[in-house]
């Protein structure tokens, strides 16, 4: 009997919830993987200051999507924007705020890992599965100085549904006519060839196992398992190694209001092609979303705090913070949220 | 009585309680399939096609895909299971090697599949590479050989457990009649024990197929993940398992949502079915035995 006391009471302890010393709000939140690294870290500091707990779920910006819709968030984070269709199918509006910008980098493993350069057709065609092999004449043609083995290229891919796979798509969709009509953009694709993995890790993992290999991951997992990456030609025709400073650059265009805009392919002189802003998704008027005044006075305040000084956080993690263009852009839209009918931020 | 019939009652209500569950996962994956059912029909396990980008969607490639890698996985991994139950059942009655051989092969089934995805991709994958190369086919490692071979030893305890079972319940009296008729131990087990203890082994094997069949973390890290139609076992291809997780997260389409449920839905369909054939089997099986 004791001993069933003591389970009953370590139960007891274990899923009792811990209250937090004042009044604290919670917000609850769901969505996109890429930005998780970023989030928890602004969202631990957030907490800290004004003592307001973010739980943030990385489920994936299509589970993000899906809940803010059900209403089981505050709030979602999705890579990828939600088109006109999509936003048909919420039961009201909603709007879409810039976080911060990421890269989509080539990655590949070649001996010596030389630094490569690619043109918007040869990528597609690597990936189309029509350039094969690593000497071909087309590769040479951009890579005179560089010795290329007489190796099969092997095309790696995400398995899983992604934001990575959809700005990349949606760059190929942009640069190759056959692209688009054979293969197209979206987060799950029908690939012509390769082999796909799970995750950035897995995609990196696998690159740096098999040799002849490329594949496309986010800037930050080929920096941090110290691959090579290419550079890539841009719409003005010059070669953009990938890093934080051409991605912001890269979104240094006109910029529609709602922000629900691509980076990939842009006119911007030296910004690299392959990009894309994460968002974080609400309600336009929080009433909406099933929030209560108070709870919708603070997730506007996040909204603020992390477009501004929450931004400093970004660079050391290898995301690139919203250029002052696009932070007025996220200004705006966040003064634009009302709860019933009424602007919250003052 | 009155204790009696209480308990009779929570007992009828547990069982009720477990088919009713059953059924209502049945109704619930068609209701979440519907979209999907409605516009593919049966032409969805047929066809080959999936492209999400252009809401086409067709499930061959991953049913050929998990019924290839789990029977290969049966292939592989049957020699090892049944000698092991042999050597246990009938060799090693008892003794410290015993206990140690089946603390071991217990030891695997209770590993987490993700370890033995990681092990797969670490270990085994170069290892089919170096092999694959040998062969002069395309070396990705990764595919449905490597698949199966990582499938063969997750399910090897599973056939081998309940095959020791069985045959340690072979009675020993007609055993040792055998020994007194002069027969030798390899002439007692196939004369003897596998004919007496084969319905029991078929359902060993059986509960390994179906977890072979079901199987998803680790054949998702070592399978290729590629919705084409496998032309050999070198091929990376997809299994129904595989394809939910690895989609599941980011579908935002409803159609595409609902096909991954529909995929559910099969693979519900053929687990059910393997298992009900499986039961007339080893039902057969045991008739043969009483009439001998």
């Amino acid at each position: 009997m004791k001993v069933i006391k003591i389970l009953v009471l370590a139960f007891g302890l274990a899923f009792a919830p811990v209250k937090p010393a004042g009044a604290a709000v919670t917000l609850t939140g769901a969505g996109a993987t890429f930005p998780y690294p970023l989030y928890s870290k602004m969202f631990s500091v957030y907490h800290q200051k004004y003592g307001v707990r973010i739980n943030y779920q990385a489920i994936g910006s299509g589970g993000g999507i899906r809940q803010l819709k059900a209403k089981t968030v505050d709030f979602g984070a999705s890579d990828a924007y939600v088109d006109d269709e999509g936003l048909k199918k919420f039961s009201a509006p909603i709007v879409h705020i810039p976080i911060v910008a990421g890269a989509v980098v080539i990655t590949y493993n070649l001996p010596g890992n030389p630094k490569l350069k690619f043109t918007p057709d040869v990528i597609a065609d690597i990936f189309l599965g029509k350039i094969t092999k690593w000497n071909d004449p087309r590769i040479k043609a951009i890579n005179p100085d560089v010795k290329l083995p007489d190796m099969a290229i092997v095309v790696v891919h995400r398995s899983d549904g992604s934001g990575t796979t959809f700005i990349f798509s949606d760059y190929l969709s942009k640069v190759s006519e056959e692209w688009k009509e054979k293969v197209g953009r979206g987060k799950s694709l029908n690939w012509p060839v390769g082999l796909g993995a799970k995750g950035n890790p897995g995609v990196a993992g696998l690159v740096k196992q098999l040799p002849g290999a490329i594949g496309y991951v986010e800037l930050i997992y080929a920096l941090n398992n110290d691959m090579p990456y290419a550079m890539v030609q841009n719409k003005s025709g010059n070669f953009i190694e990938p890093s934080i400073k051409s991605v912001s650059l890269a979104a240094d265009i006109k910029l529609p209001d709602d922000m629900r805009v691509s980076l990939t392919n842009t006119d911007a002189k030296y910004g690299y092609p392959i990009a894309g802003f994460t968002w974080i998704l609400v309600y336009k008027d929080l009433a909406d979303g099933g929030l209560d005044r108070g709870k919708a006075k603070e997730l506007v305040r996040l909204l603020w705090w992390i477009t501004h000084e929450g931004q400093k956080y970004a660079e050391p993690l290898h995301y690139a913070p919203l250029s002052p263009k696009a932070r007025k852009k996220a200004e705006t839209i966040i003064k634009s949220i009302t709860y019933k009918g009424k602007q919250l931020w003052e | 009585m009155k204790t009696d019939r209480i308990f009779r009652a929570v007992l009828y209500a547990g069982g009720a309680f477990v088919a009713l569950l059953v059924l209502l996962a049945f109704l619930s994956l068609c209701h979440a399939s519907w979209l999907s059912l409605k516009k593919f029909g049966i032409k969805f396990i047929l066809s080959r096609e999936w492209d999400p980008v252009n809401e086409k969607f067709g499930a061959l490639p991953f049913i050929v895909g998990t019924f290839m890698t789990s029977i290969i996985a049966l292939i592989i991994s049957l020699p090892f299971s049944i000698s092991i139950a042999l050597l246990l059942g009938v060799y090693l009655r008892e003794g410290f090697i015993k206990k140690v051989l089946t603390y071991a092969t217990d030891l695997l089934a209770g590993i987490p599949s993700i370890i033995y995805g990681f092990w797969g991709l670490f270990f085994l994958v170069p290892l089919v590479r170096k092999l694959e190369m040998k062969l002069g086919v395309l070396p990705y490692g990764v595919g449905i050989l490597t698949a199966s071979i990582v499938l063969a030893i997750m399910i090897v305890p599973y056939t081998s457990s309940i095959a020791r079972e069985v045959i340690s319940m072979v009675p020993g009296d007609i055993i040792e009649a055998g020994f007194s008729l002069g027969a030798t131990t390899r002439e007692i087990i196939f004369g003897i024990i596998l004919p007496y203890a084969r319905s029991g082994i078929f359902a060993g094997i059986l509960l390994a197929f179906g977890r072979a069949f079901g199987e998803t973390m680790a054949v998702t890290m070592v399978i290729g993940n590629s919705n084409c139609m496998p032309k050999s076992i070198f091929c990376p291809a997809n299994t129904m398992a595989s394809v939910i997780a690895n989609e599941f997260t980011e579908a935002t389409k409803d159609i595409h949502l609902s096909s991954l449920i529909y995929i559910g839905l099969w693979l519900f369909l053929f687990t059910f079915a393997i298992n009900l054939l499986g039961n007339l089997v080893i039902k057969k099986f045991r008739v043969e035995v009483k009439n001998e």
